[in-house]
């Protein structure tokens, strides 16, 4: 990819976050933060990556494993959390008909 | 284009899409649990798209899947019992987390290609091959390095590990902050001169620069600066795409960051600060110890909790105020028995939520649907402020600037303007604070004043229980 499409890539990306998240209620906010926090622990990605191109190199090794430990942990505990709040929501309307 | 190519081409526009529904759906309360799955599906789709262009592609090495399977177990693992373990109270502190962590890890994948340029094949790959790998290199270090050491001041401080040393809030720090920033400038230049070792340099800086900013940061605007470092993190994650040339992360990234932030300038309208003031500002108990709004109170009404449960056993309306005192005092279960209890004397009851009542947007929906509170009865302050002359009580459990009738009266009080809950309006309002503090804006509470304002001292969960007893005493709620 050259960089200029990376650069649109970034720009419709922030776009359509934008665009997503201009509609939450407040009650959703922290459940959101939450998700959304989840998510940008996509880095897992780059972790892998690293990994995968490190060949023999210990140190990479170690600190791509290191680096997708911490984004594993963002992402594994986020949604995870995200479900304890939400679930807590979601009991609701359905118990009281 | 060859078949892993295009496979993973889909894979990526896959999750693409499905990570964009899972956070439109995230903003409806009814689809929201199952986009928050949506969106972990499509994070494991992407992990399983990457993993197979590269089996199709290069092969994965032994030692790469060793290194992949401890660093995910050790990982997923501690994630996981945190998520579990943690209490509903601590949720702020645990959100700054897992964003700390984030962060470090994009900090961590810049640092690694950074120091140890990789060998054979590698098409984007090798450090200092342009600008454009040096540039994103740098920002996602530095952007990295901020969101990890300011998540993790915000941790502290939200914890109480941390208080706000008195040296942040005077001039000096604005001072400290430049030099650090521009230190981390000069980092970043000398690294695109070529000068390897210096990324050493930006990593120290800009992790002493995400300290200095997060420090003098006061407790009620922490879920502000949680929610920016949020987008932080959603930035870092960005730039590391440019670093691995991933499309996937930069969208993604780019959607957290962009996310974020607006959720950062909703918080900031809500308690009627400016992201600025937010930022430079300092705390703001600080700025207004000196003002004269910080008078002395003059017309303290304390009453009993028995003479409490005798006006709500008269009462045909309630509104319940919930702040973040309820949270500390873990009381939301012990309100919820008070307020069935109300309830099936066939008085009406609702909650009041201000936006930023509690640490962060919806904390206090939160505890209280843990509570087993309907999700009817919470009420957001628009909905429910033209009710309270209506309303024959009000409790106040915990909160204390969101109620403040100064943000409506007085045009010099620093809280003037911030969208508050009329409470003052209600026939009675009793006030459940354990002493006379002030709240964390830390100015002086015209509503304690008021000759319709009672105040019960004592902890939240305690005045509860004692309410309990006494609304039983008074043959409520039993048939």
């Amino acid at each position: 990819m050259s960089f200029i499409s990376l650069l649109w890539v970034l720009l419709l990306g922030s776009l359509l976050g934008l665009e997503l998240i201009g509609k939450v209620p407040p009650t959703l906010h922290t459940p959101l933060m939450s998700g959304a926090n989840a998510i940008s622990g996509i880095t897992m990605l780059a972790a892998l990556t690293l990994i995968v191109k490190a060949e023999n190199n210990i140190p990479l090794l170690v600190i791509g494993s290191v680096s997708l430990g911490f984004a594993l942990f963002n992402v594994v505990g986020g949604f995870f959390v995200t479900d304890r709040m939400l679930a807590m929501f979601s009991r609701k309307p359905s118990n009281k008909k | 284009m060859n078949l892993p190519v295009i496979i993973k081409f889909v894979i990526d526009l896959l999750a693409v899409l499905l990570l964009a529904l899972g956070i439109k759906g995230l903003s409806k309360v009814k689809s929201a649990r199952d986009a928050n799955r949506l969106a972990a599906f499509a994070m494991s789709l992407s992990v399983v798209g990457l993993l197979s262009y590269y089996l199709g592609t290069s092969g994965i090495a032994i030692q790469s899947w060793i290194w992949i399977i401890i660093g995910s177990i050790i990982g997923s693992l501690f994630g996981a019992i945190l998520a579990k373990k943690v209490p509903m109270t601590s949720m702020p502190e645990t959100v700054a987390l897992f964003n700390g962590c984030g962060g470090m890890s994009s900090l961590l994948v810049a640092l690694g290609v950074a120091i140890f340029p990789i060998s054979g094949g590698l098409e984007n790959f090798d450090f200092f091959k342009s600008l454009i790998n040096e540039v994103s290199i740098s920002v996602s270090i530095f952007v990295g390095a901020i969101t990890f050491t300011g998540s993790i001041v915000a941790m502290a401080k939200l914890q109480g590990w941390l208080s706000t040393p008195a040296w942040t809030q005077s001039k000096v720090r604005h001072f400290v902050n430049i030099v650090f920033a521009v230190a981390s400038l000069i980092a970043f230049f000398d690294l695109i001169n070529g000068n390897t070792s210096s990324i050493w340099l930006l990593v120290i800086v800009s992790s002493l620069l995400g300290i200095g900013v997060t420090l003098p940061i006061g407790g009620a605007d922490m879920p502000v600066v949680i929610s920016l470092l949020n987008s932080y993190s959603g930035i870092a994650a960005a730039a590391a795409g440019f670093v691995v040339d991933s499309q996937l992360l930069i969208v993604a990234g780019a959607m957290v960051g962009a996310a974020g932030l607006i959720l950062t300038q909703v918080m900031c309208k809500g308690m009627n600060r400016s992201l600025v003031s937010v930022l430079f500002g300092g705390s703001l108990s600080a700025q207004t110890t000196a003002s004269s709004s910080s008078g002395e109170y003059t017309n303290i009404t304390s009453c009993s909790v028995e003479e409490c449960a005798l006006t709500l056993e008269a009462a045909n309306k309630v509104i319940i105020v919930p702040g973040y005192g309820l949270a500390v005092a873990q009381a939301q279960h012990t309100l919820r028995e008070v307020t069935k209890k109300l309830e099936q004397n066939g008085i009406e009851v609702v909650y009041a939520i201000h936006p930023v009542a509690g640490r962060m947007p919806g904390h206090m929906n939160v505890l209280l649907a843990e509570a087993d509170v309907p999700y009817e009865q919470l009420k957001e302050m628009d909905v429910v402020n033209p009710d309270f002359p209506a309303t024959d009580v009000v409790l106040v459990l915990g909160a204390n600037d969101v109620v403040n009738p100064q943000a409506k009266n007085d045009s010099s009080s620093p809280l003037y303007g911030m969208p508050v809950l009329d409470v003052q309006e209600a026939r009675t309002v009793f006030v459940i604070k354990r002493g006379m503090s002030a709240g964390y804006s830390g100015i002086k509470n015209d509503l304690f004043d008021l000759p319709n304002t009672s105040m019960v001292f004592g902890d939240a969960k305690k005045v509860l229980n004692d309410l309990i007893g006494e609304l039983k005493d008074l043959g409520v709620g039993e048939k």
